[in-house]
């Protein structure tokens, strides 16, 4: 077994709790290797001390959660962009 | 999108277990009944937290399996015998227990019943679940879009939903709707079919002319998930028509 | 606030004396990562030390396998409360790797294979406190647990022992790693709690 990871929608839920839309449908562009996609099919890594969605592309960490208490950061500086549909 | 609350912060609903449906030996479905419930869409889970007496805390996530009933919820629960979560949940949790729950969670891997294209369900042992979600919601809002699936199983003493998915397998062929299992270790008695893990042509044999035009959701534990997309995509089928829920190595928790 | 759950315990938490607060004991070695777990062949592995003014010491496999290395038995306190005891590792002293390291630096910030990083007092490194360790358990360390090689760092909590470390810095201003600027504790030690910021 190599190596560990989720799909991108398996941090939907703590997102969730940040965002009122559902991040992982948007698209994010990755600040390293300039890849796009959903975060859905980026790369989860944790749930502790912290999840990090990593590009499947590059590896890089696009977004990093997390949750201590009474407080969740979020550090967003692997991605350029978050592109959200609108509601239909 | 109605029904599903993707708008507000989620927070944690208390439900309480209204039924119980024994699925396997090891694997039950719990029927929860949870006040304030948004409604979802087949594919979506929730995380449930379970709050020891000294404040110990732990979550876990679950496909839900039911298609939107009101503030009813049913999720299946595999029990791992090295599990924390999964034992309680098949053993300990009882008629009127309270269980917290966060959701609904995932807009990526949802089935929405107005798509008309046809939907190619593949799922590996507790990967089945959302995947009954989006079959149960079709039966439920007399969608026409044809659906398949494909479920892969060990043997007849993993399977879930027997009952059900043999009345599909029967009578579903009529309302486009069709189920098959592939039995990977051992089969039920006057099995006639392969056993065996899906290759390239049992795959193509069972996902039939329509994949090509197919939205596909694949789910189950990871070897199995990445091994289904890639012979998919061999049969030439995009990345945008795939859509996968990897539940980890261990397929659950 | 979470509602208990009736008849929920999770998994055995047995109050030992030697534990820090809030931890529970394990016997196991959970596998915890922030990204996926590298391959470095040792053909490959350089361990360097750079110092504020830019002076770098450089060792390949061969050089540091040629150091004077110690076995040594400690406890690991991971900062999501499992600890695990007495657990046994071969490895190089820092005061070893220091030895010939002319610096004024305050702070030292490691860097591991894939981008991982995690800051301490440079005098956390110094005393006898931390080791490059490389062989666990009697065995090489495995790569999910680090290896080729791994920070020691036991007196701190265990996200401070970077795994895959390939650099460690010198710096004058303390630079806060990857969990620290996530909202963990700058310095990290378990006997006292220091989880989260603030704490």
């Amino acid at each position: 077994m190599s190596d560990t990871w989720m799909d991108g929608n398996s941090m939907a839920g703590p997102l969730r709790e940040v965002f009122s839309v559902d991040v992982t449908e948007a698209v994010g562009r990755c600040a390293s290797c300039k890849s796009t996609g959903p975060l859905a099919e980026g790369r989860v890594f944790g749930p502790a001390p912290g999840l990090v969605l990593r590009c499947p592309a590059c590896d890089q960490p696009l977004l990093r959660l997390a949750r201590t208490p009474g407080r969740t950061r979020l550090d967003l500086r692997g991605l350029e962009y978050l592109e959200f549909p609108w509601s239909d | 999108m109605a029904g599903t609350a993707l708008s507000g912060r989620l927070n944690w609903l208390v439900s309480h277990l209204a039924g119980i449906r024994q699925e396997t030996a090891t694997a039950r479905t719990l029927i929860l009944d949870v006040p304030g419930w948004p409604g979802h869409l087949p594919g979506q889970h929730v995380d449930v937290r379970l709050t020891a007496e000294d404040g110990y805390s732990t979550e876990r996530s679950y496909s839900i399996a039911s298609a939107p009933d009101g503030t009813r919820l049913e999720l299946t629960v595999q029990r791992l015998a090295d599990g924390e979560v999964s034992p309680y949940l098949t053993e300990v949790f009882d008629l009127g227990y309270p269980l917290e729950v966060r959701g609904p969670i995932g807009g990526y891997f949802a089935w929405r019943p107005a798509l008309a294209p046809p939907v190619l369900l593949i799922g590996g042992g507790s990967g089945v679940v959302p995947l009954m979600a989006m079959l149960r919601t079709r039966i439920a809002t007399a969608s026409t879009a044809p659906m398949r699936l494909i479920y892969s199983t060990r043997s007849p003493d993993t399977l879930l939903y027997a009952e059900e998915l043999r009345r599909i397998a029967i009578a579903g062929q009529d309302a486009g709707l069709t189920a098959e299992i592939v039995y990977t270790r051992s089969a039920p008695p006057g099995w006639t079919g392969r056993v065996g893990r899906l290759d390239a042509a049992w795959l193509r044999t069972l996902t039939g002319a329509r994949a090509a035009s197919s939205r596909c959701y694949i789910c189950g534990p990871t070897g199995f998930v990445e091994n289904v997309a890639d012979l998919l995509t061999s049969q030439g089928l995009a990345d945008w028509q795939i859509r996968t829920e990897r539940f980890g190595p261990g397929g659950g928790s | 606030m979470p509602i208990v759950t009736p008849g929920f315990h999770g998994r055995p938490r047995g109050a030992k004396k030697e534990l820090p607060p809030g931890q529970y004991l394990v016997h196991d070695f959970p596998v915890l990562s922030a990204g996926p777990t590298p391959r470095v062949r040792p053909e490959n592995w350089e361990f360097r030390i750079t110092t504020e003014s830019g002076q770098v010491h450089a060792w390949n496999w061969t050089a540091f396998q040629a150091l004077p290395a110690e076995d040594i038995t400690v406890d690991l306190h991971c900062v999501t409360k499992w600890s695990k005891l007495d657990t046994p590792w071969r490895g190089v002293s820092l005061d070893t790797l220091m030895a010939d390291v002319t610096t004024t630096a305050g702070y030292a910030l490691a860097r591991s294979v894939g981008g991982y990083t995690t800051n301490m007092p440079l005098q956390d490194l110094l005393g006898g406190r931390a080791w490059i360790a490389f062989r666990y358990a009697g065995h090489d360390l495995t790569p999910e647990h680090g290896g080729p090689a791994r920070l020691l760092v036991p007196h701190l909590y265990l996200w401070k022992s970077a795994k895959w470390v390939q650099r460690i810095d010198l710096l004058s201003r303390d630079e806060p790693g990857f969990w620290e600027t996530l909202g963990y504790h700058n310095y990290g030690d378990p006997w006292l709690e220091q989880r989260y910021q603030g704490d």
